[in-house]
């Protein structure tokens, strides 16, 4: 692992998303109050970039007309499709849990309990040093293959 | 930029054709300059007048930057109305070699005042050329016509008939009535004539009636789906009505309005003109023949079926010579044209959607 | 009648309509003299969505065949039988009511109390969901009736809460929702406009259907009414792989305007939603498997005859290239699971469990 600084806290906007390059590769790195997060800039979706995207957060619902905000500011949302990702995890939101029998799926809904979708965008480790945003990179940084040169 | 997606080396460049680019003004106050001074007051007064209570907004609010890719939005102006991004984000990084304008807004298609709706036509028709095809010559336009004005219509193709960077005729796909009632016929005649085709993307919702056979939905969600019933009643009633059958020479581009029900269309109207055909002895054919021969679709939005092999079963139907590259830029469901394919596909076919069809359509080298 | 094939549940099969004359027994004074004096019975109230005489309508095949001889005909053990009478389109509430009230309690005492094998349809007006409601209550404790219908175009979008009410007392009853193709006229049949021709309002049926599906998932009516099952007749079905494929990829997008989709909406449709099979427009066993790969399951078609509208021709109203082994969920298994009065009746279970074991 190699570690890269790629940006100072201060000057750093609360909920801003930067894209910066480090080791020829593409970040979107997030600030979410006092942490920091960082995304391969591309979704796996369709190829947008996702600092381009805006932070949100998810809507759970316990039927029609009911919304609840919940995790604010810890999802992006890709420019293109809208779909979301966890900032987290870089997981896909998209996908919530599916229950089969009846009873469950009302409590499951009030429970907001959400599982993994079907696309992970990539991660990639972030610290704040002091202050400098650090992130931490393998190498040698493999290009990822993209699916659509196989078809 | 995030483009090496494709391997080039070793293979022939992509020759692009993108059916669907949406330029938008920077401001109503752009297409003032190709207005009579008539015009201009009468819009600075009055506005536009139509058969939607919000004017020039969406009645059904889109998800995110107002139904457009949220990384378009260009600093002095709303996202489509910037030629520079636009070649930056999409001509020059997808390498398009032709992009097809379909100026949406403000081209009176759906004005209910019959002179104003020319005037606007008009106007927008001298502004694709001015501020988008001169300086960019990979664009061509499309004549927007106002069509409840059919006489101002016909007009306006002929117009602009020998002026080959317009390509295709653009109508509104929430017309006063359908587009197969004979009201429409000589914008038909006049396009046919002129060899240019017609090119019908859902927009708008001021034709008076709700967006479905069975009333206005609540949500987006919904209304989102309208763009599929709603081309698929379009195809119906150009084929049914008889508009095919009168006009051999006529070719429809149905662009954004989906392409996956056309097989299942295309066998409902055969099945059901068994008990029919008496009631429609115009149609010397089966529904489905008019179809394979006078209808052209485009990609976007592409469906992604979780086996993404049934979206070739539906081409291998419609035929891969009638399938049209487009990408709605810069709408949020903008489609890739290096993503679009979620199977396998042969080369030949990968080559034909993304530009050879719509070459042989327009008639391009 | 006791054939060997094995049971068929026919989930769209229609009674002659009632002349208005024949209603006026079931019709209190007030209406009774309402129907003389306006000279009502000049009137047949018919549809324009089903010429009396169009081929449609009325198949030639099927010339002197009546109910019992066509129930005998394709070997039907239980017809879901629905009169689409045209009193539903009348603007007075009242007038419409009780028109409708009457044409139920027709269809029970001269069709049910009659012929065994035949179920009932409460037939109700969306148009003003307090009179169904209290339609509905009023017929509820009569057993023979297993759905509530309504038509496919009315003026108000079917996923809208107007018509909820309807819904609940439907799932409190334990009657499926069924929506026929037809329509009130009260709006163009697509957005388009108005057609020139039957042909293409026909066609333009299984749109509605596309964008009623797409209603009942995005206004939440499967998430408000848990235990609700809907059934569409006469609706096609080989529409339905795009309209799953789109609603699943917009969903995506658009999920915190609907976020009582928890799942991916064909995910929340399955088990909720049933279609009858006819008609079935692909033209081939071909292209018939090919939209049930495409679809991903059989578990939601019903078999039906449609009779008298012409669907098919010959006698076997099952088309060419269905799985073998979806045979035993088309002809009856599916149709247990879409109408629970059915799978509660001890005649249907018997039937069905005789068959399970001859096969």
């Amino acid at each position: 692992m190699t570690r890269h600084v790629v940006a100072s806290v201060d000057g750093f906007p609360d909920k801003g998303i930067r894209r910066i390059e480090v080791a020829g590769r593409e970040i979107c790195l997030i600030r979410v109050g006092e942490e920091f997060f960082a995304l391969l800039d591309r979704c796996p979706h369709a190829g947008a970039r996702l600092s381009g995207g805006r932070l949100s957060g998810t809507v759970e619902s316990d039927g029609p007309g009911d919304y609840r905000l919940c995790r604010k500011a810890e999802m992006l949302k890709c420019p293109w499709h809208g779909w979301e990702y966890d900032v987290r995890t870089g997981q896909s939101w998209s996908d919530p849990k599916s229950t089969r029998t009846r009873a469950y799926a009302v409590e499951a809904v009030a429970g907001g309990e959400l599982v993994k979708g079907p696309y992970v965008a990539d991660t990639v480790p972030v610290e704040v040093e002091g202050k400098y945003v650090v992130v931490d990179l393998p190498e040698p940084a493999a290009r990822r293959a993209d699916t659509s040169t196989k078809a | 930029m995030n483009r090496p997606l494709v391997e080039t080396e070793g293979t022939t460049r992509l020759r692009i054709v993108d059916c669907d680019i949406h330029p938008t003004q920077k401001s109503p106050a752009a297409l003032f300059p190709y207005m009579e001074k008539r015009w201009v007051e009468h819009l600075q007064t009055f506005g536009s007048h139509i058969r939607q209570a919000l004017v020039g907004q969406l009645s059904y609010p889109r998800m995110t930057a107002n139904g457009m890719r949220m990384d378009a939005r260009p600093t002095d102006g709303p996202p489509g109305s910037s030629l520079e991004m636009l070649r930056e984000q999409h001509l020059d990084l997808l390498d398009i070699e032709v992009g097809h304008l379909i100026a949406l807004g403000r081209g009176g298609m759906e004005e209910r005042n019959p002179d104003l709706s020319a005037a606007m036509a008009r106007a927008v028709n001298d502004w694709q050329i001015a501020e988008w095809v001169e300086p960019e010559p990979r664009l061509r336009a499309g004549i927007v016509v106002p069509q409840d004005n059919p006489e101002a219509a016909v007009a306006e193709i002929e117009r602009r008939a020998g002026d080959r960077r317009f390509v295709q005729v653009i109508m509104s796909t929430r017309p006063n009535e359908t587009l197969g009632a004979r009201k429409y016929w000589p914008i038909y005649a006049a396009a046919a004539e002129a060899g240019l085709p017609l090119c019908l993307h859902p927009a708008g919702y001021s034709s008076g009636k709700p967006s479905t056979g069975t009333g206005w939905p609540s949500f987006y969600f919904q209304e989102h789906y309208t763009f599929v019933p709603g081309s698929e009643a379009l195809v119906t009633s150009l084929i049914i009505e008889g508009v095919v059958e009168a006009f051999p020479k006529l070719k429809v581009a149905i662009i954004e309005g989906g392409f996956s029900w056309a097989p299942a269309l295309g066998w409902r109207m055969d099945k059901h003109f068994d008990t029919f055909h008496k009631e429609v002895p115009h149609l010397k054919r089966k529904p489905s023949d008019y179809m394979k021969e006078h209808f052209w679709w485009a990609t976007q939005p592409m469906e992604e079926p979780k086996n993404g092999r049934h979206i070739a079963d539906v081409i291998d139907w419609i035929g891969w010579d009638r399938i049209l590259y487009s990408s709605d830029y810069p709408h949020w469901d903008y489609d890739d044209a290096y993503r679009i394919f979620r199977f396998p596909v042969e080369p030949h076919q990968r080559e034909s959607v993304l530009g050879g069809n719509a070459r042989k359509l327009y008639g391009y080298a | 009648m006791p054939s060997r094939r094995p049971l068929r549940i026919d989930a769209d099969f229609h009674l002659p309509q009632a002349e208005v004359g024949d209603l006026l027994p079931f019709l209190d004074e007030y209406w009774q003299m309402q129907v003389t004096d306006r000279e009502l019975p000049s009137m047949p109230f018919r549809l324009t969505s089903y010429p009396a005489n169009a081929p449609l309508t009325r198949n030639p095949d099927f010339e002197g065949l009546d109910v019992p001889a066509a129930l005998d005909r394709f070997g039907t053990g239980i017809a879901i039988a629905s009169m689409l009478h045209g009193v539903v389109a009348l603007h007075n509430p009242h007038m419409r009511a009780a028109l409708l009230s009457a044409v139920n309690d027709y269809v029970a005492a001269t069709w049910l109390d009659a012929e065994p094998r035949l179920r009932g349809s409460i037939y109700v007006s969306g148009e003003d969901p307090a009179a169904s409601v209290a339609e509905i209550e009023r017929l509820s404790g009569d057993r023979r009736f297993v759905q509530v219908l309504m038509l496919a175009m009315q003026e108000i979008h079917h996923g809208n809460r107007h018509y909820w009410p309807i819904y609940e007392a439907c799932q409190k009853h334990g009657l499926t929702l069924a929506i026929h193709a037809g329509g009130l006229y009260r709006i163009p049949p697509s957005v388009s406009g108005w057609p020139s021709y039957q042909f293409e309002d026909y066609v333009m049926q299984s749109m509605a259907f596309e964008n009623i599906l797409t209603g009942f998932l995005g206004e939440g009516v499967f998430q408000k009414f848990p235990d609700l099952h809907v059934v569409f007749l006469e609706s096609g079905f080989a529409w339905l792989p795009t309209t799953i494929w789109r609603n699943d990829k917009t969903w995506r997008g658009v999920r915190q305007e609907v976020p009582w989709l928890d799942r991916k909406p064909s995910e929340v449709m399955a088990g909720r939603v049933f279609l009858s099979l006819q008609p079935a427009d692909p033209p081939g066993a071909d292209e018939l498997r090919q939209t049930l790969k495409h679809i991903g399951s059989t578990d939601m078609l019903l078999y039906s005859t449609d009779y008298p509208h012409r669907q098919f021709t010959g006698d076997e109203p099952l088309p060419a290239g269905l799985p073998e082994e979806a045979l035993p969920g088309i002809l009856v298994a599916n149709a247990l699971r879409a109408y629970p009065r059915l799978a509660d009746d001890p005649a249907v279970r018997q039937a069905a469990e005789a068959m399970e074991e001859t096969t």
